[in-house]
């Protein structure tokens, strides 16, 4: 910005002022009005608008990313869950066979007592009663064998004795 | 300091006020209203401009932009933001007058700082149209929206009763000056600017001690006006977001 030497000292009225040079101002006046007109419909046809629609395109975009990751995010904890879910439910499963197993074990083992406890039974009744009938026939025979061993040494002696005193006598003596 | 400098050159001058001359670009003659100025010239530059940067600079429509289409863009949501945090919702209408305002501004006033460059926002010619668009629209605007309600604005019915006639008065009084307020805040900053880079400019020509300091004056003026720029179209703008308001909602 160098100052030119100006032919036109003061032309101008007033303190010198180009700005209260009222003889231009129509000219300004005027071509400012053209411009403002241009620049108006020059904004309100193409520039705002296409501005406003690329920033409410990029919202629209922000917003739906935003709403795809909060979506993703939810189904990551949904499966999440789910699979927690699986985890605890095999296991309670598995919880449950192991118990239904030791459940019918135990019954089994406690039906198959039983038996073996009736069967034990069983036999040891059996043979109490053949025990029993052993010992039955060991006292008749002893009984048998008393009486006849008592009437041949009654008669070896030449004693004489009738078939019924040595019965009792030996029933007596059985007895005690 | 300036007697310093025409001992030192003797015939230099200073017309730091030459820059704001209007003057035909095609032969010699009168400047009638319809003539092509250098005025016709830079606002038809600044015309170009903000259609390379919002209308060209946008033609991909990016969703992820690009740098051109970053600053549109940016320009675009700070103005509708000042729209409508400052007079709500039902001003949102009137963002593309209120956009067309200050690109206009923004625009005229940086590639005035451009060497060699005529400043149209430098003019009272030029503020005080806008400035008087904007109040004859708020008017009116005021009136059609709210009927004589509108009169409402400059009666304080906060204030006790006894204060009112003389706030009303006041009231009134800064509603007209509104006008001249807004155009002359706008024209003088920048005309002050420029006029005070040419003068710093002009000492540039004098001598070995002065010149450095002259040009060191010049950058750090420069970077003002850069900064007033900008500012200066915020607070047409913004005020305007202000009177708009008022005209919406012109309960205190």
């Amino acid at each position: 910005m160098s100052v030119t030497p100006a032919e036109n000292v003061a032309e101008t009225g007033g303190a010198g002022m180009p700005q209260l040079d009222f003889s231009t101002f129509p000219n300004q006046i005027f071509w400012l009005l053209v411009t403002l007109i241009v620049i108006y419909l020059i904004l309100s046809r193409v520039a705002l608008p296409r501005i406003g629609s690329v920033l409410a395109e990029r919202q629209g975009t922000i917003t739906n990313d935003i709403a795809a990751a909060e979506e993703l995010n939810q189904r990551a904890i949904e499966a999440e869950a789910a699979y927690d879910k699986a985890l605890s439910d095999a296991r309670s499963e598995a919880e449950k066979i192991v118990f239904q197993a030791k459940t019918e074990i135990q019954t089994e083992l406690d039906v198959q007592m039983l038996k073996a406890d009736a069967e034990i039974a069983a036999q040891t009744a059996e043979s109490e009663k053949s025990i029993s009938d052993i010992q039955a026939g060991a006292a008749v025979a002893v009984k048998s064998v008393a009486k006849s061993t008592a009437k041949e040494i009654i008669a070896s002696f030449g004693g004489k004795v009738d078939a019924k005193t040595i019965t009792s006598a030996i029933t007596a003596r059985m007895k005690g | 300091m300036a007697g310093e400098a025409h001992s030192e050159s003797g015939g230099l001058e200073f017309h730091p006020l030459d820059q704001f001359e209007v003057h035909r670009i095609f032969g010699d003659g009168p400047v009638h209203w319809y003539t092509i100025t250098n005025v016709t010239m830079w606002m038809a530059i600044a015309v170009v401009c903000i259609t390379l940067l919002l209308v060209i600079g946008t033609r991909k429509r990016a969703v992820i932009p690009n740098r051109t289409q970053s600053v549109a863009e940016t320009l675009y949501g700070f103005v509708y933001k000042m729209v409508e945090d400052v007079t709500g919702k039902d001003g949102i209408k009137y963002f593309p007058y209120i956009f067309t305002l200050f690109i206009f501004i923004l625009f005229s006033n940086f590639l005035g700082l451009l060497p060699m460059a005529f400043t149209t926002t430098s003019h009272i010619a030029v503020t005080a149209i806008l400035a008087f668009a904007v109040f004859l629209t708020v008017t009116i605007l005021g009136f059609v929206k709210n009927g004589s309600a509108f009169l409402g604005l400059f009666w304080v019915s906060s204030a006790p009763l006894a204060l009112r006639p003389i706030l009303a008065v006041i009231e009134i009084i800064s509603y007209f000056v509104r006008p001249v307020s807004h155009s002359i805040r706008l024209a003088g900053n920048l005309m002050a600017g420029h006029a005070v880079l040419k003068v710093f400019a002009g000492f540039a020509q004098v001598g070995l001690i002065v010149a450095p300091i002259a040009i060191l004056g010049v950058v750090a003026i420069y970077a003002l006006e850069v900064l007033v720029s900008a500012i200066q179209a915020y607070v047409f703008t913004i005020l305007t977001c202000v009177y708009l308001k008022d005209a919406l909602h012109p309960s205190h």
